[in-house]
């Protein structure tokens, strides 16, 4: 346990981006503008840094931070550096202090760098942690929420001078309904700083060391390709994971309804599972896996759909017939497997009929 | 109607006659370092086969690697201004940001970001800040820069801030060369802001390119129009080509599946082409190359246009075959063939010695190929073919059956039965395909555009429209133009229903 940020080196930067777009679980956008703001900070002498949340102090106070929107307008909207600061400091200015360190929402997709931006500028240090362990499509579906901690004040800034703070919300429902409209109006896209946590409330709630995590899936993946090994089987074995089914999609259903991507992908099995189909249902994230029509693994279970050759993982938006893909499950974190947890972001808080059983029980 | 068809490579020019849709007749000349003498040459080699081929000629048409050899080379690059309409937005990426050092070096003529742009659903982000513009007008016109690429935010969907900032530049410099980057790609910005500064830094080359083709055509006596091929297989007026060079980009391996596709008398199928390093396949919808759908990399540059969607894998005639255990490829031997490979004396075993000691091909000196041990040729067979089908099947888009066209020079490598392949076609006088795809371009019109709270019959109609309008725009006769492509794409999180629509239409020129 420590308490001294270490610097994060830049060799970390595309680790992290690479296995932030594997916990992204599908969703939660492409890191790569974050990661070239990332570097392009360090290319300036401006230095990210990483704190083990053990470390932290009870009292420290931690901005918990992220981009919300649409990931298409992100392509034309790059993100911005400075952008991400914005809510910060509107948060700083309303709470009167200086917040003590940074943390990501949510680690899967972009925003798993997200906070480095911020760090970068600042001067204070990642919390090794997040409040996901993976990406979701909305912001309630957080441990934060589960363990019914505030989820106000709330920061939101657009590109332009336009900073808006919910002092009050009924609850973290009330959060995403009233922030994803604002977001829709300022162009679908925003950058968020969520209700400050403090170390305390990090310690006992955050889900811990998912930074960590995702770089040394990243590290695993590129050295395996560098070794000509199988970077599908370094996923697993990092990620203490378990490879669910191997295929090629043969068939893809796509459709955005109230403001989300839902589908799923039919992958029909090779090898050991060519007896076999397997569907992976989505909803900016994949959901629920059913492999020959029973319900084989599901949300909280993290869900990767990932190029068999590669390892890159593949997004609900680019899957696509012909891919030949391995799909994997990686432990969810306990939070969510509570009953209240489940209420927030098992499969019936997605739609499905059907009761959470995790992939990795009685294995 | 008669058509020259020509195809500008970095080691041969190859012309084709084709009258009413047959080859007449068929040139191949060594290319010129001045581009010139070498077409001159292609074209008076037609005239000497047979002179009415002279007679009549209704247009020349002409593919290149020039431009794509110039940026992979960094060779005849032009400086280029960059001028982003976005701020407040995209401030802290410039320009170039993720460019090889080299290229940027050498194309960074100065970076201007001014306020504007607009929103997704159309709104302006701000007001447009002409007076910035007009000062990044005099800035380039002082350093001398010759062109510069406007880029705008979500311009794909309306064009206003950049042809209006385009009106100011040219009010302070009537000189610039402009690129427009709505005119080439779709949305993601820093890709086609990439794509229009690949394009702008090419137009002193593409000016001496197409006058040298001109010269070429007015040299030899004819008159005919002349057009350039392009990425999607369909041609342009030069004078169009000669502001947009990296439309030009990929023609290569598109004339070449068109061309074979032409040849083989089909116009559904995947096409293999087996060079010497790499064997690269593509899929032919309606005669036309599947487009990419992803970022395309160039020179080490992330694009995102109109380019055809082609998987290469690391297997052709000068494969390197590493035994013990078994692996073929990546490596390969490339122009070093005839000397590394064994048929040719060397001690390299390729994948011509494999070919040659399977009985696949006679070349060289077969002998030599003898000694490597009958299992190994087997085995190597076994893993190139499972290397073929697996890769044909990942660029198929579904399961149904298509003919397999296998062509270039390691077409043998190719069996004759693959999983979900109807029938392997091999195509003959293959060596001037990419001539005879050049010559049989057409015209085409293309959208990409998100359509809102409309149903799918209004929207699709909307953009057919759209399409039809470009290319009756860029010369085609309107009662030839037919639907060649549509695809729509939902977008995740965007309010109601908002669909992304690309619709691709293509004709003939009109005469």
């Amino acid at each position: 346990m420590s308490n001294t940020p270490r610097k994060l080196p830049m060799k970390d930067l595309d680790a992290l981006a690479l296995g932030a777009w594997i916990l992204g679980t599908g969703g939660g956008g492409d890191p790569y503008h974050k990661l070239l703001n990332t570097k392009q900070l360090y290319y300036q002498g401006k230095i990210a840094t990483l704190i083990d949340p053990c470390g932290l102090a009870d009292d420290a106070l931690v901005a918990v931070v992220s981009t919300m929107g649409a990931p298409l307008v992100g392509k034309e909207r790059i993100p911005d550096a400075h952008h991400a600061l914005r809510p910060v400091r509107t948060m700083e200015k309303f709470l009167g202090r200086r917040f003590d360190a940074v943390m990501s929402m949510e680690i899967g997709g972009g925003n798993g760098l997200h906070p480095l931006m911020v760090s970068a500028l600042t001067g204070y240090p990642v919390v090794d942690a997040d409040g996901m362990g993976r990406a979701y499509p909305e912001l309630h579906m957080t441990s934060f929420a589960v363990a019914g901690l505030s989820c106000a004040p709330f920061a939101l800034s657009d590109i332009r001078e336009n900073d808006v703070l919910f002092t009050k919300a009924v609850d973290s429902h009330w959060v995403e309904r009233m922030a994803r409209s604002l977001t829709t109006e300022v162009g679908s896209t925003a950058t968020i700083c969520m209700a400050p946590r403090t170390g305390a409330e990090i310690k006992n709630h955050a889900i811990l060391y998912t930074t960590t995590q995702a770089i040394d899936l990243g590290h695993a993946v590129l050295e395996a390709k560098r070794q000509h090994l199988d970077p599908v089987a370094a996923i697993i074995s990092v990620g203490h994971g378990l490879k669910l089914f191997t295929g090629k999609v043969v068939d893809v259903d796509r459709h955005a309804t109230e403001g989300f991507l839902r589908g799923q992908a039919r992958i029909e099995g090779l090898g050991p599972d060519a007896e076999s189909e397997f569907i992976v249902h989505f909803q900016n994230e994949f959901s629920v896996g059913y492999k020959d029509e029973k319900a084989e693994v599901m949300t909280p279970d993290l869900i990767c759909v990932v190029d068999s050759v590669s390892g890159d993982g593949i997004g609900t938006e680019a899957i696509r017939y012909g891919q030949r893909v391995t799909v994997l499950a990686l432990p969810g974190p306990d939070v969510f497997k509570s009953t209240n947890g489940l209420d927030f972001a098992g499969p019936q808080a997605f739609g499905f009929d059907l009761n959470f059983r995790s992939v990795f029980e009685g294995q | 109607m008669k058509r020259i068809g020509v195809d500008v490579g970095g080691t041969n020019t190859d012309a084709v006659l084709v009258e009413d849709g047959n080859v007449r007749s068929t040139v191949k000349t060594p290319t010129t370092e001045d581009i010139t003498a070498g077409i001159r040459a292609g074209l008076e080699g037609l005239f000497q086969k047979d002179p009415t081929n002279a007679v009549d000629v209704d247009a020349v048409m002409i593919g290149t690697t020039h431009f794509v050899n110039a940026v992979v080379q960094c060779k005849s690059l032009n400086r280029a201004a960059a001028l982003r309409v976005c701020l407040p937005s995209c401030a802290t990426l410039a320009p170039m940001a993720d460019w090889p050092t080299n290229l940027s070096q050498i194309v960074n003529g100065g970076h201007f970001l001014v306020h504007g742009g607009h929103e997704y659903d159309g709104r302006p982000i701000t007001a447009m800040d002409e007076k910035a513009i007009a000062n990044a007008g005099r800035s380039m016109r002082d350093s001398g820069v010759m062109a510069a690429a406007i880029t705008a935010v979500f311009s794909p969907l309306t064009t206003e801030c950049e042809d209006r900032a385009a009106e100011i530049l040219l009010q302070e410099y009537p000189d610039l060369h402009i690129t427009k980057s709505s005119t080439l790609g779709r949305i993601g910005l820093l890709e086609r802001e990439n794509a229009a500064l690949l394009n702008a830094s090419m137009i002193d080359l593409s000016k001496k390119t197409i006058n040298a083709f001109e010269t070429a055509i007015t040299e030899s006596g004819l008159d005919a129009p002349l057009y350039i091929t392009q990425n999607d297989g369909t041609v342009v007026e030069s004078i169009t080509a000669r502001d947009q060079p990296v439309f030009s980009f990929a023609s290569g391996p598109t004339n070449s599946m068109r061309g074979g596709a032409h040849l083989a008398n089909v116009d559904e199928a995947m096409v293999i082409d087996v060079g010497g390093t790499t064997a690269d396949i593509g899929h032919l919808r309606s005669g036309y190359p599947r487009e990419a759908n992803n970022v395309v990399t160039i020179g080490g540059v992330r694009t995102l246009f109109r380019m055809p969607d082609l998987l290469s894998i690391g297997l052709g005639g000068g494969t390197v075959v590493t035994t013990d255990p078994l692996i073929i490829g990546p490596k390969s031997v490339a122009h070093r063939l005839t000397d590394e490979a064994l048929v040719f004396g060397g001690n390299t075993i390729t994948m011509t010695d494999i070919a040659v000691a399977s009985g696949l091909l006679d070349l060289g000196d077969a002998s030599r190929a003898t000694r490597i041990a009958g299992d190994l040729v087997e085995d190597a067979i076994t893993q190139a073919h499972q290397m073929v089908s697996e890769a044909i099947d990942r660029m198929k888009i579904d399961a149904s059956p298509l003919p397999l066209l296998a062509v270039g020079g390691g077409a043998m490598l190719i069996p004759e039965q693959i999983d979900g392949i109807s029938q392997v076609i091999r195509v003959p006088h293959f060596a001037v395909a990419n001539a005879v795809g050049a010559a049989i371009g057409q015209i085409s019109g293309e959208v990409d555009h998100i359509f809102r709270d409309m149903d799918r019959d209004t929207f699709l109609t909307e953009a057919e429209h759209m399409a039809r309008k470009q290319a009756t725009d860029a010369g085609a006769a309107p009662d030839t133009l037919k639907v060649v492509d549509v695809e729509t794409i939902p977008l995740a999180y965007l309010p109601g229903q908002s669909i992304r629509v690309r619709l691709r239409v293509v004709g003939d020129l009109l005469n």
